[in-house]
């Protein structure tokens, strides 16, 4: 990206940006002294003023209602809608209905298959490991029905994707257009997407395969984009003066060279197909996914994690096995031809054990072979909540830490936030937007946290807030001395690498279960998995950050005699900096994320909202929220944003 | 090109006018999971509390040992269910707790849930304190005396005021209003699932310290932490008619069943059976006892109770 030389200048000469910074302000408190003499004598008070809302929900429950009562005589829906609900029916029956009719043994098969044939030996085993651990856990047909709504959400993902990002790649007025949606929708928590499918499809499989495709087809768009965009011009020009046309530059130049940022886009999708399927859940996507949320329903811990570890499972494999693909295909023009015996040997092998399962009527996975973990782990988690939960000598107990970090960080902060009268948080966002970006970015963070209280949600809102503003302090904290650590240190960085990997393919469900056993049920719970959740991220953005500063630097202070922390200190960090401030994007983009589903283990405020709208059929009260959710979101990114927005985690 | 692009352009329109024709009603389409291999199934919807999971596995284990069913459950909130029920996602509710907004749009006006008649069991919300502390505040019974104890049920989520523990967010609730409409010095905390809230109680009654909690009869609970109702004003037919406004307590609900209009007319046998399903509370909290605190999987507790009440579930097949 040609975002680094623009950024250069800035820190080579910090006077001017201290000049420009201050100009900045100037202004900002020019055009405060005008206005809030002005809005203070109207609306006095802290809250924002009741005068400057509008009532939506009226028209929303109106809406809600109608769609009710027209869903099965309207020709909107009996013409349009219900087809496409019917194709996404019919279409995941049709994958369930095949991966039930393969059988265990045939779909662990197939799936080691797939996995030699694009990613090699090692990984196939792992593929069939990771399958079988699926059915030992008693989860196979929960399992095989998240596979069938992830193989067409994720198909419809990338077509839908691809064709978007095959307009924006070839058009640049396209690519002005969607470019900026497309990066909005992506710092957008999961949660938002599902109030408004539900309002139109229903609860059900249709909704949750429509908001997943939603929430997963803009990386591919973007990459795809990307990867157009990005093109050698030399390779063009010359097929261009060979004579070929438009489509055949495109077919047999483009694409190909862009096949790199297409495979990381379709392992993109795949990945955030997968969290959102199983976030869909909470609108009954079913699947491994609502075996969870049943599980977190009645804190049954083990259960939970019965069901979580399947998931895990399928990240860890999806995501390695599409990566591999990916980096094969970057050196795989002169790949040894494959011979083709083995091929045939591997399918007729894969088709002998799904007949064998057939005939012999073992399609499904046999009950004796199946591992309870439930028990054990429920008994471990007894354990710690009589000993480690609360009266620990001297520490304090896990409960007794959540209790004081909620009366003692949450409680002043989120007081705090909602004493701040209204026009002064405004002017805070402003300020912040304005020095670390441009104008417009501070508009938009304005106008954003304004509609927040228009809509009438202001107190939640900041107290979300104040849950995002604690749990991204203390992953900054964490992230960055680890992240300095790795930095410096070879040997952590590789002990670390695989522990973020896996943490970073996570679905952001799955934190949600071992905080319920540790902290219990409150606001403390939600932000401690928002922590988990973005440490991985942080981490791995710092830690590149101060391996990428130039070694020339480096060398040369070191042999002014600085020591290893005058180096961190004067060099590393300030040459670091982008990085940091992307860091520190990324952790706030994620928590929030994390908090809002905070909702579901009593994280009350917005996210409790918008669970409260779907649970009790109030879409009125839910999409509110969600649009609230939508604009913190907003805020936040273009507050923390420095220039131009980097591709996102997992990337 | 531009041809070429008008010609799939129109191709495309000629495709979807093809297909879309036909009208699809969506909601007339079952879930992709259901009756998977031809087996007959029936889905019923598992409500997130032991009472009602305790319902749907009694059944599920008669419609499947008894009847050669297949059942599915689904864990739907208590709204959405109706919309899911009237949509044949989900073939029938096996306890109600009353919704008579949705009764009379799907059951009345529409006509695509039939009533499923009693479960046999009358619910009751409430307000209740600990029986420990009850004793030692007798007057703590009476809601004109909250206001006095607040300082007493305060904790670090309720702020400075007394809090007042509810529990998922799907239940039927009442408290923000009330404690308004009664000008009561308290701080409605939900506990975000039954189970939380069930963790929390516990845990209250382990140190004895006092607490005010939302809580419901017949529960299992009640019979490991003894309860004492606080009285609120009394109920008036019609006195929780608009949301906003009420300032009395809740009533006592004989707890209803619901079934797909479709399934009630030709669901053969296990319509039938989910019919007359029709038990005490004592028989209802004998299974929950075993799921929740034995903690049986609720296919053992149902085998146990199926096991031991022969004349009452045979009653239900014939």
């Amino acid at each position: 990206m040609a975002t680094i030389s623009a950024s250069a200048p800035r820190i080579a000469l910090p006077g001017v940006l201290g000049h420009q910074a201050v100009r900045k302000l100037l202004l900002l408190a020019l055009a405060a002294a005008v206005l809030v003499p002005l809005a203070n004598a109207r609306w006095a008070g802290g809250d924002w003023p009741a005068a400057l809302t509008v009532d939506v929900s009226e028209p929303l429950t109106r809406t809600s209602d109608w769609i009710i009562d027209n869903r099965d005589s309207h020709p909107l829906f009996l013409y349009f809608l219900g087809h496409i609900s019917n194709g996404v029916v019919l279409s995941v029956r049709a994958v369930y209905l095949v991966l039930l009719a393969g059988g265990w043994a045939g779909v662990t098969a197939f799936a080691g298959l797939v996995a030699w044939r694009v990613a090699g030996p090692r990984l196939a085993l792992g593929t069939a490991a990771a399958f079988l651990a699926c059915g030992l856990l008693g989860m196979w047909v929960p399992t095989m029905q998240t596979l069938a709504l992830m193989v067409v959400a994720v198909l419809a993902s990338v077509v839908v994707g691809a064709l978007l990002g095959l307009a924006a790649g070839l058009s640049g007025r396209m690519d002005r257009a969607l470019r900026p949606v497309l990066d909005t929708m992506q710092v957008l928590p999961a949660f938002a997407y599902l109030l408004p499918v539900v309002l139109v499809f229903g609860i059900g499989v249709p909704a949750a395969v429509l908001a997943t495709v939603v929430y997963a087809a803009p990386p591919m768009a973007r990459l795809t984009a990307l990867g157009l965009r990005g093109a050698d011009k030399g390779v063009l020009e010359a097929v261009a003066s060979m004579g070929a046309t438009a489509r055949q530059r495109l077919l047999t130049a483009r694409i190909p060279l862009a096949r790199k940022e297409l495979l990381l886009g379709v392992n993109q999708t795949i990945m955030m197909a997968l969290s959102m399927a199983v976030i869909a859940s909470v609108i009954g996507a079913g699947g491994l996914g609502d075996r969870v949320y049943q599980a977190l329903a009645s804190v049954d811990v083990g259960a939970a994690l019965a069901a979580g570890i399947p998931i895990v499972l399928l990240a860890v494999v999806l995501d390695r096995v599409t990566g591999a693909a990916g980096e094969r295909l970057g050196q795989s023009a002169d790949m040894p031809a494959r011979r083709p015996y083995e091929l045939v040997v591997a399918v007729a092998a894969v088709v002998a054990l799904a007949l064998a399962g057939r005939l012999t009527d073992r399609l499904d996975w046999p009950e004796a072979w199946t591992l309870t973990i439930a028990d054990p782990v429920n008994r471990a988690v007894d354990w710690m909540t009589a000993h480690l939960y609360s009266g620990v000598p001297y520490v304090g107990g896990t409960a007794d830490w959540a209790g004081r970090f909620t009366t003692w960080v949450l409680d002043p902060l989120r007081d705090g936030l909602q004493w701040l009268p209204w026009w002064s948080v405004l002017l805070v966002v402003a300020a912040l937007a304005w020095l670390i970006g441009t104008w417009r970015t501070a508009l938009t963070a304005v106008l954003a946290m304004a509609a927040i209280g228009v809509l009438g949600v202001w107190e939640p809102s900041l107290d979300t807030l104040s849950q995002v503003l604690a749990a991204v302090a203390v992953t900054l904290v964490l992230g960055f001395v680890t992240g300095v650590a790795a930095a410096r240190s070879d040997r952590f960085e590789r002990a670390l690498r695989p522990v973020l990997d896996v943490f970073q393919t996570m679905p952001q469900f799955v934190y949600l279960i071992p905080v319920v056993a540790l902290f219990g049920v409150g606001r403390a719970p939600a932000v401690a998995a928002a922590v988990v959740y973005a440490l991985p991220a942080v981490v791995r953005i710092t830690a590149q950050g101060l391996r990428q500063v130039d070694p020339a630097a480096l060398e040369s202070a070191r042999s002014l005699g600085a020591t290893s922390g005058q180096q961190l200190r004067q060099i590393q960090l300030p040459l670091a900096r982008r990085s940091l401030l992307l860091a520190v994007n990324q952790g706030v983009v994620l928590v929030l994320a994390v908090v809002i589903i905070g909702g579901l283990v009593g994280g009350g405020a917005l996210g409790y909202d918008a669970v409260f709208g779907l649970a009790q059929g109030d879409l009125a009260t839910g999409l509110v929220a969600g649009a609230a959710i939508v604009c913190l979101g907003l805020m936040l990114d273009r507050v923390t944003q420095p220039t131009e927005r980097r591709a996102k985690k997992g990337a | 090109m531009r041809l070429r692009t008008t010609t799939a352009v129109a191709a495309g329109a000629a495709l979807l006018l093809l297909t879309g024709c036909g009208a699809a009603d969506m909601t007339q389409q079952a879930s992709p999971f259901a009756n998977a291999r031809g087996a007959k199934t029936v889905t019923l919807s598992v409500q997130s509390w032991v009472g009602a999971q305790s319902n749907v596995a009694v059944a599920q284990y008669l419609l499947e040992h008894k009847l050669g069913y297949r059942v599915d459950t689904v864990q739907v909130d208590e709204i959405p269910a109706w919309d899911a029920l009237s949509q044949g996602r989900v073939d029938a509710i096996m306890e109600d707790w009353g919704h008579p907004d949705q009764e009379k749009q799907y059951v009345d006006d529409k006509k695509t849930i039939a009533r499923g008649g009693d479960l046999g069991v009358t619910g009751h919300i409430g307000w209740y304190v600990p029986t420990y502390f009850a004793e030692q505040h007798p007057d703590v019974t009476d809601w004109k005396n909250l206001n006095t104890y607040a300082s007493q049920f305060r904790t670090a989520e309720s702020g400075g005021k007394g809090q007042l523990m509810d529990g998922s967010p799907s239940y039927i609730t009442n408290d923000k209003a009330l404690v308004e409409n009664l000008k009561l010095d308290y701080q409605v905390v939900f506990a975000g699932s039954e189970a939380a809230q069930i963790t929390q109680i516990k845990q209250f009654a382990k140190e004895q310290k006092p607490f005010l909690t939302y809580w419901y009869a017949p529960q299992w609970l009640f019979k490991k932490v003894p309860l004492t109702e606080v009285k609120l004003p009394p109920y008036k037919e019609g006195c929780d008619a608009d949301p906003e406004k009420v300032a009395c307590a809740y009533p006592h609900t004989p707890l209803q069943k619901f079934l797909n209009a479709d399934f009630a007319r030709s669901g053969g046998k296990a319509a039938s059976l989910l019919k007359k399903f029709r038990w005490t509370t004592e028989d209802q909290n004998e299974v929950s006892l075993m799921i929740a605190d034995q903690k049986l999987t609720p296919q053992q507790a149902a085998k146990k109770w199926v096991d031991s009440h022969e004349s009452t579930w045979k009653a239900w097949l014939s």
